[in-house]
């Protein structure tokens, strides 16, 4: 791809695009195939689904691996900790445009804008009270590589208050947001 | 209580344990995480990434890793693959010499370049060209970058990857490869700890 991009340079709650460096599918050229690996048909608006949507297979499984994980929240740790969980992922790997787009649900879901602007501003050992500390500091053992996520991160989450269904969303999110960065900051890049 | 899918079975959780129980509550999320291992390692249409180079690259970035049973269920993958069990030797080599701690790289440059960390540039060397071929030599130095320093990757990096054979759609599946085992071997280390410290 050629476009001219404007690429952020610090991490920012505001909204960004993201323009692919190698070129997505058509629009035009979609299949029913295709549409079923986007989930939602809307999707097909998207530069960054119609990339991913040349393996339709594996972009339908990976987007309802991700829904459940973010959105299914009958039960479990609240959607504002999920989301922080995504946020310090992205912070730590460094992807600029998912820590935009799930630092502002974190922001939304919490009412803690100015605590998770923290995040973003300061790193992930900004200082963000017990529970957010622990959540911050147990995704950031599990994005390290080799991994670092030992019993001690999982003391701390339960002194925080954590359950171990809590304690799972932690691990499914963080670990989620590994997958998602790799490919946002691979296939191209965000743009203000 | 479920089947054990690939996750329970390397995290070493048992059927009508409570961590079963948990993840049961997830069926959507752990339903299509072994969807997702599927499509990858049995795909409807393997042309653009062959299930050798696919296994390949698997071995090498969950080596990456560490020794773990994850490291180890891939390594065997490997072995198992047609054409795999010559490459298990050459895989082995690179994953020793590409051994490091991430992430680390360099940020846009501005206010975030005081972040920026050096480490390991990864480059197969010259008896790994010989045994991989140019495609998997182009994959495994493209995966290092992936597992150990994302935030580096670049528009050059996808164009050498164009440079050495890959598709446009291999792309597509070799980045979902990588960054789908950088989640799975995280939700089974992540799970196995807790198992640990709930026994």
């Amino acid at each position: 791809m050629s476009a001219t991009v404007n690429p952020p340079v610090v991490f920012t709650q505001d909204e960004l695009g993201w323009v692919s460096w190698i070129e997505p599918l058509p629009e035009a050229e979609l299949t029913e195939r295709h549409f079923n690996g986007l989930v939602e048909r809307a999707r097909a608006k998207s530069e960054y689904f119609r990339l991913l949507v040349r393996d339709p297979e594996v972009l339908e499984a990976r987007t309802k691996t991700d829904k459940d994980i973010f959105y299914n929240v009958a039960d479990g740790l609240p959607r504002a900790e999920r989301e922080l969980a995504a946020a310090a992922t992205s912070r730590y790997n460094g992807c600029i445009y998912c820590a935009s787009v799930h630092a502002r649900f974190a922001s939304t879901y919490s009412k803690r804008r100015e605590d998770v602007q923290k995040l973003l501003d300061e790193g992930v050992k900004a200082d963000l009270g017990e529970r957010w500390n622990a959540v911050v500091k147990a995704s950031v053992a599990l994005a390290s590589t080799p991994i670092a996520f030992g019993p001690d991160n999982i003391k701390e989450l339960r002194r925080a208050g954590l359950d171990d269904a809590e304690i799972v969303d932690v691990i499914n999110g963080a670990s989620f947001f590994n997958w998602a960065n790799r490919l946002m900051l691979s296939l191209g890049e965000p743009s203000k | 209580m479920s089947t054990p899918d690939i996750i329970d079975t390397l995290a070493g959780i048992k059927p009508g344990s409570a961590l079963d129980a948990i993840r049961g509550k997830r069926l959507q999320a752990r339903e299509n995480a072994e969807k997702s291992y599927l499509s990858l390692f049995e795909p409807i249409d393997a042309g653009d990434f062959s299930l050798l180079e696919r296994a390949a690259v698997a071995a090498f970035v969950i080596g990456l890793h560490g020794e773990s049973p994850v490291a180890a269920f891939y390594r065997d993958k490997l072995a198992a693959t047609a054409g795999g069990a010559v490459l298990v030797k050459a895989i082995d080599a690179e994953i020793a010499r590409g051994k490091t701690s991430g992430p680390y790289g360099s940020f846009p440059a501005g206010p975030l370049s005081v972040e920026n960390t050096a480490g390991l540039i990864y480059r197969v060397d010259a008896a790994g060209k010989s045994a991989l071929g140019p495609r998997l030599v182009a994959a495994l130095e493209h995966a290092h970058l992936l597992v150990f320093r994302p935030r580096d990757a670049a528009s050059s990096d996808v164009k050498a990857l164009l440079g050495a054979g890959w598709s446009t759609t291999g792309i597509v599946t070799f980045s979902q490869l990588v960054a789908f085992l950088s989640f799975q071997v995280r939700v089974v280390s992540g799970l196995r700890t807790l198992a640990a410290a709930t026994a």
